[in-house]
């Protein structure tokens, strides 16, 4: 056979593969708003650069009749490409084929990327949208799954793993979104659970929708497993390359930096933060007021709404803030709040991201619930994950600093390389009102006017010990600085901590508190 | 997901000092907490009843077991958590009950 005619049989074969589960089953896929594997892994990507692997793997299974099936593929797309630039490995799930059942081959083919992409040092991306193990080859699905667990864990803080839940994700399926870095999830499209309504209707009587029990909004507003919300594919695609901008491709690397930019003056520093420490504002419009064209791309925004994190840019380099959010709970921290910036901290060590802490928190939050769930467990994480980082650290104290808040939230004793405090700062062990309480109980009591006895002992210690000055007396502060300071100051700390070494202690691992 | 416009600010006091934020959902649900009270049997679990074995004004010990909740395929022989009658039974034999349901109630003696 002469080549043209061999690179025609070539061209033919992908052609009938390149309709997966055929015509029907991709006019199904296309009704429910979603697009078809190799699709979404177009859009994806930088055009043109997408270069496929195992397009023409088949299933080997001979169970159940499965000898006379033919599925394209396996059911996942694999391949590389680039993102602006930037080499991805990616696996896409194919539902129009078998409803993107996970079997041996199926898996060998999201493992062998897996390992390409651990191999290369390069950023893998999974778009999961699978029904769930593929019954009829019994032991061998379940085989895959625990193969594809035990390499996003090996490839954990290596090279960064991106999850996009595009479809169902059910059952074991869950744990290897769950074991990635960041997790996508796209209103009415996404569903992830363990276990699906008809198991609960059946076992416990519950009655309760796919949405309701494991939706996108779901997992963005109440468990935390999502990272980013989308309302549509299109809209979570435009997202996902947001923020492979803003990540290294492997923890020996830094971040690309960008040209540098000043921020856009949307609101002035100065007058963003209220006198009063009880007063509310919103802490991204200060993270807005430092970095380059007051961009932050957040994480995580619809929990844990009490502490804000994200990435910016700081005169073009990569850095991850961490922030109380007054405006929410006044910016405690709890259980959730904890789990979220702990994490946080944790990724941008890994991958070499210096993290900027500002600070405005009243201390954790009291409650029977609270402490029933285990908020001095997942407290500890906060603390663990901050001592452990030896990226550059940055904390910015801007009003109060109380108790144990204080320590936890990224500060000199836990080796923060730069402490700043703005001059209405509150560094002390309480607020004043429950300081003053305690610390002059004896007084107030016995005063014939207690409460005007109180209201002076209050503003006693409010003069005394609600500023800055004392914690920067003792060098716990490096600087007290103005608000207007501030973006000049971390740009510089940057700077000085482009070259910081330290380190650890030897050790296989540590045991943090999970 | 969220306007900026709809924002409800709502008191929330830490150590005596009074914050203006908005409240979580999660926090404004929260249970209030009820120390447990050990006359009263609930189930634990969701389930189904397929055996009681005592009746009204039976004197039980604490440790009898006294109904048979049937749950994730597993019979579970539940306790008297107390000594003393029966008081009150709030279930019949093949009822499906949530987590937290009454059972029994006791009337508690030494």
């Amino acid at each position: 056979m002469p080549l043209d005619q061999k690179i025609k049989e070539l061209q033919e074969r992908r052609q009938k593969i390149l309709l997966g589960g055929g015509e029907k089953a991709i006019q199904k896929q296309k009704a429910l708003g979603k697009g078809t594997a190799r699709e979404r892994i177009m859009i994806l990507l930088d055009e043109g650069s997408f270069s496929e692997y195992d397009m023409f793997v088949e299933h080997e299974a001979r169970d159940f009749d499965m000898d006379k099936k033919s599925l394209p593929s396996d059911g996942v797309i694999i391949g590389t490409g680039t993102i602006e630039g930037a080499p991805i490995a990616i696996f896409a799930q194919d539902f129009t084929v078998a409803g993107g059942s996970l079997g041996l081959m199926h898996s060998r083919k999201i493992t062998k990327i897996m390992d390409h992409a651990l191999k290369m040092r390069i950023p893998l991306i999974g778009i999961n949208d699978s029904g769930g193990a593929r019954i009829q080859e019994g032991v061998n699905s379940l085989a895959g799954y625990g193969e594809i667990f035990f390499r996003n864990t090996l490839s954990s803080g290596v090279i960064p793993q991106i999850s996009v839940i595009l479809g169902p994700c059910a059952g074991g399926a869950v744990y290897s979104p769950a074991l990635t870095d960041f997790v996508f999830v796209v209103q009415n499209i996404s569903k992830m659970f363990i276990t699906g309504p008809e198991v609960i209707k059946t076992v416990l009587g519950e009655e309760i929708s796919m949405e309701d029990l494991g939706g996108a909004k779901v997992h963005s507003e109440i468990t935390g497993n999502a990272h980013f919300y989308a309302e549509t594919e299109d809209e979570c695609f435009a997202k996902i390359k947001e923020l492979v901008s803003y990540i290294p491709w492997n923890n020996q690397r830094k971040a690309k930096p960008m040209e540098p930019a000043e921020p856009i003056r949307e609101c002035d520093i100065d007058k963003i933060v209220p006198d009063d420490p009880t007063l509310p504002y919103d802490v991204k419009d200060v993270i807005r007021s430092v970095t380059d064209k007051s961009e932050f791309f957040e994480i995580q925004r619809h929990w844990a709404k009490n502490i804000v994190i994200g990435f910016g840019r700081i005169n073009g380099a990569t850095v991850g803030f961490v922030a109380n959010q007054p405006l929410e709970m006044a910016g405690v921290l709890d259980v959730d709040s904890s789990d979220k910036a702990a994490r946080f901290i944790r990724y941008c060590d890994a991958f070499n991201i210096p993290i900027i802490t500002f600070v405005d928190l009243p201390g954790y939050l009291p409650g029977v619930d609270q402490e029933h769930a285990g908020v001095i467990r997942h407290g500890a994480k906060v603390l663990y994950a901050y001592s452990e980082a030896t990226v550059p650290k940055i904390t910015v104290i801007i009003r109060k600093a109380y108790g144990g808040g204080y320590i936890a939230m990224g500060s000199r004793h836990l080796r923060a390389d730069f402490v700043f405090a703005w001059p209405g700062a509150e560094i002390a062990v309480m607020g004043p009102e429950g300081a003053a309480n305690i610390i002059f109980k004896k007084e107030i009591m016995a005063s014939d006017d207690p409460d005007a006895t109180r209201k002076a002992k209050v503003e006693e210690y409010k003069t005394k010990f609600a500023n800055p000055y004392v914690a920067a007396a003792k060098g716990y502060v490096d600087a007290v600085i103005e608000p207007g300071e501030t973006r000049r100051l971390l740009i510089h700390a940057i700077e000085v901590s482009d070259n910081k070494s330290v380190s650890l202690p030897f050790k296989k691992h540590g045991i943090p508190p999970f | 997901m969220e306007k900026k416009k709809d924002i409800k600010l709502e008191i929330l006091n830490i150590n005596h000092s009074k914050y203006t934020t908005r409240l979580s959902p999660k926090y404004k649900n929260r249970e209030p907490y009820k120390s447990p009270d050990r006359s009263k049997l609930l189930s634990f679990i969701p389930g189904t009843v397929v055996e009681i074995m005592v009746k009204e004004g039976d004197k039980v010990k604490k440790g009898d077991e006294v109904l048979v909740l049937e749950a994730m395929k597993m019979k579970n022989r539940i306790k008297s958590p107390v000594s003393g009658l029966v008081k009150y039974i709030d279930i019949n034999v093949n009822d499906k009950v949530p987590k937290g349901k009454l059972l029994i109630e006791f009337n508690p003696q030494q």
